[in-house]
């Protein structure tokens, strides 16, 4: 068996005296599709952010690609890591957020070429080859000096889809990427995020989007109060699913 | 289907152009009227009284040390936003600090320097050498004496950039604090440093907010700079009143002071508004024209609007 993309055993993480994880364990294999559902305040936005520490976990281990995850073990003791090594790990995990936040400044391709430019050092000709195509990958070749004011939330989340991807990542992190979307948009970023799985990218994807997980997601997670509820292909969560918890969820979104 | 019909030709069906009497507003001629009364009266009394001396106005406008003083003016404002805003950046950075000695630090510096008066500091300054009469930069080797030190000059610009950093820091941390976080999260989600997600993404972004009160301290010190006419820099003000207490044309050589005083204040309004353009980038689908451009739009009827022509290409 090789590496667990993303491994959680016993994930706990509190805001101040409010517990919003309370133990969640779940592993997502490479090249794996995992979409998490749930209620909102169930913590599922909050897990995901853990992934690339945004957030700090309080206890349990999460590892990704068999690393901890804003720590390092030596022996028994964990160390914190610096700034600098979380940053290095961030940048080989690809994030997209519900409100896009594009840097509104840049241009579309000044979006997509920021970060290999001055986080991996490349060369701004090569990164601007990069990310026209990438830019043009995910159906925006025409709009490479737009800036995101000029775009539809759509085409923001498609732009925002390819700046995490001009840094290579290994696993890609969306959370809720079509909930700030008009519903006529919505389809145009699943279909972007539809190709990018089938191309064999590793994801964890908070959504809504039921028909989205059906579809393209190899596990659905359901979470409920901060601990994984049921897990399982989609499918069958879906068709048959065994608490009575996602079942008042799904009974609510289907 | 005819329904349809009646919707594809809007022009046939269109009834005729509304033609109403319009409201009277008599309220409106009336104070019109008083302005122009007393604006008249105004002019007439500033031009034809004598004591004014409209005459030596004009001999003095473009003396040599009235020049010289508004040379001097401008290079003490604009050293002095220097200072105040590489003060600020570096206050404002220090008081959003996780390590709460430096944000205290910051805390403690603007409230010394913005509570109290400006001329206070500027004479504290002027007097430095009472307290230490010799300034050592860290070795005794490399010392001076306070009073060849700080000059009349050197004080004015200290005490001036100085307080303009505690003033500006405020303004700075004002702009960060505007950003939205998710922008600080994106960058750090793709593998950025606090610090460079500051230079890259915050700072521009704060820049919006930051600019406009900018021009307004900016506009602000060009004036506040009389204040160390005091401490006899020969900035503008103290250059008319070296020639005023010699002739005691008092009212003309200020007319000559103030009108210079309009002059800059006028030509930094406008550097503002196109600063404020540059900073606006991205914000709006479409930026105002500039006068410039507006101008030659009426001049040139064939001339298109530079961000007209943009939009159109974005639509191909």
């Amino acid at each position: 068996m090789s590496t667990p993309m993303v491994q959680a055993e016993g994930v706990h993480k509190s805001f101040a005296d409010n517990e919003v994880l309370k133990g969640i364990t779940l592993k997502v294999e490479p090249k794996e599709v995992m979409c998490l559902l749930g209620p909102s305040g169930s913590g599922k936005s909050t897990f995901l952010r853990c992934i690339n520490h945004l957030e700090r976990i309080d206890a349990g281990r999460l590892s990704v690609d068999g690393e901890l995850v804003g720590y390092r073990q030596q022996g028994d003791k964990i160390y914190e890591l610096r700034e600098s090594e979380v940053a290095r790990k961030r940048a080989e995990i690809g994030m997209v957020f519900q409100r896009f936040n594009l840097f509104p400044h840049m241009t579309a391709a000044g979006n997509v070429v920021e970060a290999p430019v001055r986080v991996k050092k490349i060369n701004k000709k090569e990164a601007r080859t990069e990310a026209e195509r990438l830019l043009t990958r995910v159906g925006l070749a025409d709009k490479f000096d737009a800036y995101p004011s000029q775009l539809s939330g759509g085409q923001q989340q498609r732009v925002a889809i390819a700046r995490a991807l001009a840094m290579h990542p290994k696993l890609m992190l969306f959370d809720e990427p079509t909930s700030a979307l008009d519903p006529e948009l919505v389809g145009e970023v699943l279909e972007v995020m539809r190709q990018l799985a089938e191309s064999g990218m590793t994801m964890v994807v908070v959504t809504h989007e039921i028909g989205f997980a059906r579809e393209v997601g190899d596990t659905a997670v359901f979470m409920d109060g901060g601990v994984v509820v049921e897990s399982g292909p989609p499918k069958e969560v879906f068709a048959n699913p065994q608490h009575e918890r996602t079942r008042a969820f799904l009974s609510k979104v289907l | 289907m005819s329904a349809t019909d009646a919707t594809q030709t809007p022009a046939q069906g269109r009834p005729d152009q509304i033609k109403a009497v319009p409201v009277r507003h008599p309220g409106r001629w009336v104070a019109g009227a008083i302005i122009l009364l007393i604006a008249v009266a105004l002019i007439r009394s500033i031009a034809t009284n004598p004591r004014f001396q409209w005459g030596v106005v004009g001999d003095n406008l473009f003396a040599t040390p009235v020049e010289e003083g508004v040379v001097k003016t401008l290079e003490l404002t604009f050293l002095a936003m220097v200072i105040g805003v590489a003060l600020g950046i570096l206050l404002a950075l220090m008081r959003l600090s996780a390590n709460p000695l430096v944000s205290w630090a910051s805390w403690i510096y603007i409230w010394l320097f913005r509570g109290t008066p400006v001329l206070v500091q500027i004479l504290f300054w002027y007097n430095v050498a009472a307290i230490y009469p010799k300034i050592t930069l860290g070795t005794p080797f490399l010392h001076a004496n306070a009073n060849d030190l700080i000059t009349p000059f050197m004080a004015g610009l200290l005490a001036l950039g100085l307080n303009e950093g505690a003033y500006m820091s405020e303004i700075v941390r004002a702009g960060i604090i505007s950003v939205d976080e998710g922008q600080s999260e994106a960058a750090q989600a793709l593998g950025m440093s606090r610090l460079m997600t500051m230079r890259r993404v915050v700072l521009p972004q704060a820049m919006r907010v930051i600019v406009p009160p900018t021009g307004n301290e900016t506009i602000s010190m060009l004036k506040t700079s009389s204040l160390v006419s005091v401490i006899t820099v020969p900035e503008l003000l103290f250059s008319v009143q070296q020639i005023y207490s010699r002739t005691y044309q008092t009212i003309p050589l200020l007319i000559v002071a103030s009108i210079w005083y309009l002059a800059m204040t006028s030509v930094l309004s406008v550097g503002q508004y196109y600063l404020e353009r540059r900073f606006g980038r991205g914000s709006s689908r479409n930026l105002p024209e500039t006068p410039i451009q507006r101008l030659r739009r009426i001049v040139l009827p064939t001339h298109r609007r530079p961000d007209v022509a943009e939009s159109s290409q974005e639509r191909r």
